[in-house]
C-alpha cells in the first residue's frame, strides 16, 4: 500500500486550490514568463502559465507553499497544459519532458519540506495532467461531424511524454483532470498503464471529470454513470469531478458517483461560478459551509478548490475536513 | 458471493444484473449480415447508414453491434468513420457499440474512438495464449468488455467437454494472468446446427445448454452469448421450422443462464405460440429427447412444405385468368410452362404477330423492369423471366419472317465486350441478358476483344453505347486506352463500364478525363437498364450527360482531395525493415514429393465440399454469407431458389461429367535472394536454379517495430544455411464450360448458360482448396494432422498460405510466366496465358505455396519507383514494360 492509500484510509486528504488566480498577483509580463532562457523566442509567450515553471520557479514554489501552509495534504503540479498539444500554441513542444519534470521538482521540494517538517502529516505530489485543447469524440466543424482534429494515437503519444517527464520529476500520483472528453482521458489513461507495465511503476491515479452545466453531463454527453463506467476499466485511487461548477451544483452529481463508484471520491469545485467580470467571489466562509454538506453526507474522500479558489478557501475547507470521517468505500471481500 | 455487475457504456449507462432481462444485441449494422447494410457502406451512403443504427436503437436494441468484415472495403477506415458518425448522433450513441471483427486492426480502429465502454467481439485461443493474453490486454486498456470465442488452437469447441475445457482455460488466463475483471468477459461456447442427420451433431444444442449452465455456475461473474440463428441451418428454406426452433432454442438457452444474444426479431416465433406439435418435435430435437427425433422432425417439416406446395396448387388459379394477366405472369414468375401456349393464343387475335411482343410481350416486361426497378425482384429471377421472353419470341418468330413484316424497332443498340486480354464474362452476360429483356439490341463482341475490333464494330453498326467489362486489373488499363482511342477518332459514343475491378473512383479519375463524351461506371445489371435509358432519351440525354460529368467532376476532386497521401519509405529501407524469421530455430519441413505433379482428370464429386458458395451469389448480385444468405429478410428467398437451379445443374454436371478438372503443381528446392527474390533449384544440390520469383515489398511507412513484408521472407535465405522449400500449382475446371455454355444459350437459356459459368468458377477455386490440402497433408505433408472443416478453410485457418499473382500478396501478373515456365503448365494441362496474362479457360486458379507456419495473406499496397526500377533490373525488363504490368501499384 502507498503512503497515501494509508492516509486515505484514516482521514479526509485536502487538495490545493487554484494556482492560476495565484499566480496573477504576480502580475507577470512577457519578459518576466520568457526570462533569460527564452529571450529570443519567436511567439509570444505571455500566459503561459505553465512555463513559469522554468522561468519563475520561486513563484510557483511559493504558491504550492502557501497552500501546505494552511494545511493541504497534496499539490497539483503547475502542468495543466504541459502536454505537446497544449504547447504547440506556444510552439513549445520540444520542452514538455523539461516542463513536466521541471515541475514536479518544485512541488516534490517543497512537499518534502512539510513532510521533513512533520512527519506524521505526509504531504503529496499529484502530477496534474489536464484535457488538452483537443477533443477527440467531437468535430470542432459543425458541418463535418466525423471530422476529428486531433487521434487517439495522437493523445496517447503526447500523454505518455508528460507522464513519464512528472514521474521522473518526481510525481506520488496522477490526477487526470478536467476531463470534458471521455475519449481523452481514456487516451491518458492507455498511456498510464502502458508506461506502468513497462516500466514497472506502482504510482496511484486519480481521475476527475467535469460536469459542464445543468443538463448533468459532461460536455461530450455522457451521464455521471455512463463516465464512471467509461474509465474505472484500470484501478483508480479515485474519481471525482472538478471545475465548471460550484460547490452546491455539484452536490447532486457526487451523491449519484458515490453511489457509482469503488474507488475514493474526489471534489475540487470552483469557487462559485464566474461573476459577469469572470471573477469568483464566493467567500472562504461560503465555499466552506456548501463543502460541509458532503461532509455530512459522508461523500468525500478527497476535498480541494479549483477556479477562484485561494489558501484562505482551503484553510476554512482543510478545517473542517478534519473534523468529518472519510466516506467508506464499498468493501468487495 | 459479491455483486459484480457487467456495466457498459455509451453516453448511458448499461448494467446487466442478475435481474436484468435478456439483452439484445442489434445486429442490422453488420456488412456480413445485412446486404443492404453492406451496399451503403460500399457506396460510402452514411447518411443513411447511420439511419439503420438509429432504427435498431429505436427498435429496442440495448447495445449496437458494427461490423464492417468485407474484402471489398477498407474494414478499419471504415468501421473508425461510422463510429465517429455515430458519436455525433446522441439519440444513437446512448448505447453501448459492439465491436465486431475477425481482424485485430479493425477492432483496434474501433476501441480508438468511442468514448463509452464497449464490448470486442471476440477474441480466442485460437492462434494461442500469447496473442490471445496480448489482445485481452489491450483491449483492457482501452476499456472494454470482450466476447470471448470457444475455439483453441486445435479448433472450435464442438462437445460439451471441449467447451468446458476451453472456457475454464480461457477464464482462468484472463482473470488470473491478464488481471481481467470476471464481470467483462462473456462467453460464446458455439451455437451449432442441430438435426443435420449426423449422429454426432445430435447433442448440439444440449451440449450448449449445458456448457452455458456450467459457465454460470462454475466461472464467477462472466456471462453467456451466443449467435441463434445457426441452430436451424439443415432447415434452411423452411422458416416456420426455422422460426421455431429459434424461439425454443433462445427459450431454453435463456433458462440455462444466456444472458445477451444477437438475434434476428424477424427470424423469432413467439414461443407460446408455437404450435404444440412442431414444439413437441424441435423441442425433442434441441433437447434430444429420443432416438428418432431428428426424423421424426424433417417428416413433420416435410409435411408443412407440401401444406405450402398444396396452397401453390391452388394457385394455379391464375391460369384462368385474362391472356395477358396470363403471359405477365410466366414473365414475372419466369414459368416457361406454359408460355407458347399463350403467346399462340395472343397471335389469333391479333392482326400481325409483331403485335403479340410489341404489346403482350412487352407489357409483362415492362412489369419485369418496374419490380427489379423498384428493388422488388432480383437478379436470377430476371434472367429466368428473359428465358420466358426468349422462348416466347423463338416460337413467333417464324410467322413474322412469313409476313416478313420487318423487325420491331429497338430502344437502341449496345455494344458488350469484354476488353483484350480479359477472359471473364458472367457479369456481362447478365447484363447483356437484361438489357436485352429492355428491348435494347445487344451485339456482344464476347470476350478479349482488341480495341480495334470495339471501334469497327462501333462504327459499322452505329451503336449508341458501348459496354465494357474486365475482372483482371490489366483490364483497367485496356479501359483506358479504348477511351483514349474513341476520342482520337471523334466518337462521341457514351461508354458503360463494369466489372469486379472497375469502380466509380477508377471511372472517375482515370477514364472519365480521357473522352469528351459521357462514361458511367454500372456496376449491377438493375442500374445498366435506367443508365441506358437516360444515355438514349431524346429529350433529356444531353442534361444527364452533363449531369453524369458534373458528378464524376465531383467525385473526382473529392476523390483526389480525400486521398490522405500515406508516405512510403524508400526500398532500401523496406528491405530493412523485412520480415526477420528466425530460421535457427526452424527446420523447413522436406516435401514427400519433390518435383511437378500431372492430375489429369481429377474427379469433381470430391471437390463439392470445398466449394465456398458465397461469391455464386455475389456474382448474381445477391450479396450476403453462405448459408446464413438463406435467410436474408430481403434476398433470402432468390437465394433458395438460385440454390436449388444451381444445385440441379451441378448434378447434372457431376453425373454426366460434363466438366473436366486438371490440375499440375510442383514442389521444389528454394531459397530467398537479395531480400525479395526467391531462387528455385532443380534439385537438391541447389546448384542449378530452375527458376526465380521475384515478389514486391511493402513500402507503406509503417510504426516502428513493424515489418514491411514480402512473399520471400517466407523463404529461408540462401544464407542463412537452411535448406527451404517451395511450391506452385494451376489447377482448372474450365474445360467443357464453352460448349456447355454454348449448348444452353443455342436453348435460349442464358439463366444456364450464367450457371455453368459460374459454378465452374466456383469448381476452380474449390479444386485450388482441395489441392492445397492435399499438398500441405500428403504431398509436402508439413500439415500431416490437419483437421479443418471448410468453414475453417474458407476462413483461411489453415498454416501457410497459397498466394496468386496479380492478387494483393503479389499484385503483378508477370510471374505466371514464370510459373508456366517452370511447371510446363500450357504442355501438361493445357491451361493458356493471354496478352493480359489472364487465364484460358477462366476457370483456373494458379499460385505458389508457402510452409512457413507465420506465411500470412497480406497486401503489397503501393510501391514507390526505386522497387519499380530495382524490378525491371532484376527481371531484365524495359522499364517502360515493368511499368506497364506494375502501374496499378505504382504509387
Amino acid at each position: 500500500m502507498t503512503a497515501i492509500e494509508k492516509a486515505l484510509k484514516e482521514r479526509i486528504l485536502v487538495l490545493d486550490g487554484a494556482m492560476g488566480t495565484m499566480l496573477q498577483a504576480y502580475k507577470f509580463e512577457e519578459e518576466d514568463f520568457r526570462g533569460d532562457r527564452f529571450k529570443a523566442h519567436p511567439s509570444p509567450l505571455k500566459g503561459n502559465n505553465d512555463l513559469l515553471s522554468l522561468t519563475q520557479p520561486e513563484a510557483i514554489k511559493a504558491v504550492h507553499r502557501a497552500y501546505f501552509e494552511v494545511g493541504a495534504d497534496i499539490v497539483e503540479t503547475n502542468t495543466f497544459s504541459s502536454t505537446s498539444i497544449g504547447m504547440a500554441d506556444y510552439a513549445m513542444e520540444e520542452w514538455v519532458y523539461e516542463l513536466n519534470v521541471q515541475s514536479a521538482k518544485l512541488a516534490r521540494e517543497v512537499a518534502d519540506e512539510f513532510t521533513n517538517a512533520n512527519p506524521h502529516k505526509p504531504r503529496f505530489v499529484a502530477g496534474s495532467i489536464g484535457p488538452t485543447n483537443r477533443t477527440a469524440s467531437m468535430s470542432p466543424d459543425v458541418n463535418d461531424p466525423g471530422f476529428r482534429a486531433v487521434t487517439f494515437d495522437d493523445l496517447v503519444e503526447s500523454y505518455s511524454e508528460q507522464v513519464r517527464g512528472l514521474v521522473d520529476g518526481g510525481a506520488d500520483l496522477l490526477l487526470v483532470e478536467t476531463v470534458f472528453d471521455t475519449l481523452n482521458a481514456k487516451a491518458a489513461l492507455y498511456a498510464i498503464d502502458l508506461l506502468k507495465e513497462e516500466n514497472n511503476w506502482d504510482i496511484p491515479v486519480m481521475v476527475s471529470g467535469t460536469i459542464t452545466d445543468a443538463s448533468g453531463r459532461t460536455l461530450s454527453g455522457q451521464t455521471v454513470e455512463a463516465f464512471a463506467t467509461s474509465v474505472s476499466h484500470i484501478p483508480l485511487l479515485s474519481l471525482g469531478f472538478n471545475c465548471a461548477l460550484g460547490a452546491d451544483q455539484l452536490l447532486p452529481y457526487l451523491r449519484r458517483l458515490s453511489k457509482e463508484t469503488e474507488a475514493m471520491v474526489s471534489a475540487h469545485p470552483n469557487a462559485g461560478l464566474p461573476n459577469a467580470f469572470g471573477a469568483y467571489d464566493q467567500t472562504p466562509e461560503e465555499m466552506r459551509d456548501l463543502i460541509e454538506k458532503y461532509l455530512e453526507e459522508n461523500l468525500i474522500n478527497i476535498i480541494g478548490g479549483c477556479c477562484g479558489s485561494t489558501p484562505e478557501h482551503i484553510q476554512l475547507i482543510a478545517e473542517v475536513a478534519s473534523k468529518h470521517q472519510p466516506r467508506k468505500i464499498k468493501i468487495n471481500v | 458471493m459479491e455483486e459484480r455487475y457487467l456495466k457498459l457504456s455509451g453516453l448511458e449507462p448499461l448494467v446487466v444484473t442478475p435481474d436484468s432481462n435478456f439483452v439484445n444485441v442489434g445486429e442490422r449494422t453488420n456488412v456480413t449480415g445485412s446486404r443492404r447494410f453492406l451496399r451503403l457502406i460500399e457506396q460510402g451512403d452514411y447518411t443513411a447508414a447511420i439511419e439503420v443504427a438509429r432504427d435498431q436503437v429505436e427498435g429496442g436494441a440495448q447495445i449496437l453491434d458494427v461490423n464492417m468484415d468485407e474484402g471489398m472495403i477498407d474494414g478499419a477506415k471504415a468501421m473508425t468513420t461510422y463510429l465517429n458518425l455515430l458519436a455525433a448522433e446522441p439519440d444513437i450513441s446512448r448505447i453501448p457499440i459492439m465491436i465486431d471483427s475477425s481482424k485485430w486492426e479493425i477492432i483496434e480502429a474501433g476501441l480508438k474512438v468511442v468514448q463509452g465502454k464497449c464490448v470486442v467481439n471476440s477474441i480466442s485461443l485460437k492462434e494461442g495464449e500469447e496473442n490471445f493474453i496480448q489482445q485481452a490486454k489491450t483491449i483492457r486498456r482501452y476499456g472494454a468488455a470482450v466476447i470471448v470465442m470457444a475455439f483453441d488452437e486445435d479448433g472450435q469447441a464442438d462437445t460439451l467437454a471441449r467447451r468446458i475445457e476451453i472456457c475454464q482455460r480461457s477464464y482462468t488466463i484472463l482473470v488470473e494472468q491478464v488481471n481481467f475483471p470476471p464481470e467483462d468477459i462473456i462467453f460464446d461456447p458455439n451455437v451449432f446446427p442441430v438435426a443435420t442427420g449426423m449422429d454426432e451433431h445430435k447433442l448440439n444444442a444440449l451440449d450448449f445448454f449445458k456448457a452455458t449452465k456450467w459457465i454460470r455456475e462454475n466461472l464467477p461473474h462472466a456471462h453467456v452469448s451466443g449467435g441463434v440463428s445457426n441452430v436451424s441451418f439443415s432447415f434452411r428454406g423452411n422458416n416456420l421450422v426455422r422460426e421455431a426452433m429459434h424461439s425454443a432454442f433462445l427459450f431454453h438457452a435463456i433458462q440455462h443462464g444466456m444472458d445477451m444474444g444477437i438475434v434476428n426479431p424477424t427470424m423469432l416465433e413467439i414461443y407460446d405460440e408455437i404450435p404444440k406439435d412442431l414444439l413437441t418435435h424441435v423441442e425433442d430435437v434441441l433437447l434430444n429427447r429420443r432416438d428418432d427425433a431428428t426424423e421424426r422432425l424433417l417428416d413433420l417439416a416435410e409435411s408443412l412444405i407440401n401444406d405450402q406446395k398444396e396452397r401453390k396448387v391452388e394457385v394455379k388459379a391464375w391460369r384462368s385468368e385474362a391472356l395477358q394477366d396470363r403471359i405477365t405472369h410466366s414473365l414475372v414468375k419466369g414459368i416457361d410452362e406454359f408460355i407458347e401456349l399463350d403467346v399462340e393464343e395472343a397471335r389469333q387475335a391479333v392482326a400481325k404477330p409483331i403485335e403479340v411482343i410489341e404489346g403482350h410481350l412487352m407489357t409483362g416486361m415492362n412489369v419485369v423492369g418496374d419490380l427489379f426497378g423498384s428493388g422488388k425482384m432480383f437478379l436470377p429471377q430476371v434472367v429466368k423471366s428473359a428465358r420466358v421472353m426468349k422462348k416466347a419470341v423463338a416460337y413467333l418468330l417464324p410467322y413474322i419472317e412469313a409476313e416478313k413484316d420487318g423487325k420491331q424497332q429497338a430502344a437502341g443498340k449496345i455494344l458488350m465486350a469484354t476488353v483484350k486480354g480479359d477472359v471473364h464474362d458472367i457479369g456481362k452476360n447478365i447484363v447483356g441478358v437484361v438489357l436485352a429483356c429492355n428491348n435494347y439490341e445487344i451485339i456482344d463482341l464476347g470476350v478479349m476483344v482488341p480495341p480495334e475490333k470495339i471501334i469497327e464494330t462501333a462504327l459499322k453498326e452505329q451503336v449508341d453505347i458501348i459496354g465494357l467489362s474486365g475482372l483482371i486489373t490489366p483490364s483497367l488499363d485496356e479501359m483506358i486506352y479504348i477511351a483514349q482511342e474513341l476520342k482520337r477518332q471523334n466518337m462521341d459514343t457514351p461508354l458503360m463500364i463494369g466489372g469486379a475491378t472497375t469502380s466509380k473512383a477508377h471511372t472517375a479519375v482515370k477514364i472519365s478525363p480521357e473522352l469528351d463524351s459521357t462514361v458511367v461506371h454500372v456496376n449491377d445489371a438493375s442500374r445498366a437498364v435506367t443508365v441506358a435509358g437516360s444515355l438514349l432519351n431524346k429529350e433529356n440525354a444531353p442534361l444527364y450527360k452533363e449531369t453524369i460529368r458534373k458528378e464524376y467532376d465531383v467525385f473526382r476532386a473529392k476523390f483526389l482531395d480525400r486521398q490522405v497521401t500515406k508516405e512510403h519509405i524508400d526500398l532500401a529501407t523496406a528491405r530493412s525493415r523485412k520480415l526477420k524469421l528466425d530460421w535457427s530455430a526452424f527446420a523447413p519441413q522436406i516435401p514427400n514429393q519433390l518435383g511437378v505433379q500431372v492430375i489429369e482428370n481429377q474427379d469433381l464429386d470430391a471437390l463439392v465440399p470445398y466449394i465456398d458458395w458465397s461469391p455464386f451469389f455475389r456474382s448474381w448480385d445477391l450479396h450476403g454469407h453462405y448459408p446464413a444468405i438463406l435467410n436474408d429478410p430481403i434476398v433470402g428467398e432468390q437465394a433458395v431458389d438460385l440454390f436449388a437451379d444451381a444445385q440441379v445443374i451441378l448434378s447434372e454436371i457431376l453425373e454426366k461429367k460434363l466438366l473436366k478438372a486438371k490440375a499440375v503443381f510442383g514442389l521444389f528446392p528454394a531459397n530467398s535472394i537479395a531480400d525479395d527474390d526467391i531462387e528455385v533449384y532443380v534439385d537438391e544440390n541447389r546448384n542449378e536454379v530452375a527458376a526465380t520469383f521475384l515478389t514486391l515489398r511493402q513500402q507503406i511507412k509503417k510504426r516502428e517495430g513493424k515489418t514491411n513484408v514480402a512473399l520471400a521472407d517466407y523463404i529461408a535465405p540462401k544464407d542463412s544455411g537452411q535448406k527451404d522449400y517451395i511450391g506452385s500449382f494451376c489447377v482448372s475446371t474450365g474445360f467443357g464450360t464453352a460448349e456447355l455454355a454454348k449448348q444452353y444459350e443455342d436453348a435460349n437459356d442464358d439463366y444456364n448458360a450464367i450457371m455453368v459459368k459460374a459454378l465452374a468458377d466456383r469448381f476452380a477455386e474449390a479444386f485450388a482448396e482441395y489441392l492445397h490440402k492435399e499438398v500441405r497433408i500428403k504431398h509436402w505433408g508439413y500439415a500431416a494432422n490437419e483437421n479443418l472443416d471448410n468453414d475453417a478453410l474458407i476462413r483461411e485457418s489453415y498454416k501457410g498460405i497459397r498466394p496468386a499473382p496479380g492478387y494483393p500478396a503479389c499484385p503483378d501478373h508477370l510471374e505466371k510466366n514464370t510459373i508456366w515456365e517452370l511447371l510446363q503448365v500450357e504442355k501438361n494441362i493445357g491451361v493458356t496465358l493471354t496478352e493480359s496474362l489472364a487465364m484460358w479457360p477462366a476457370a483456373s486458379v494458379s499460385g505458389y505455396y508457402f510452409a512457413h507456419p507465420e506465411a500470412k495473406y497480406f497486401g503489397v499496397g503501393k510501391i514507390t519507383r526505386d522497387q519499380l526500377e530495382s524490378f525491371s533490373e532484376r527481371k531484365q525488363m524495359p522499364i517502360e514494360e515493368a511499368e506497364k504490368w506494375l502501374r496499378p501499384n505504382l504509387k
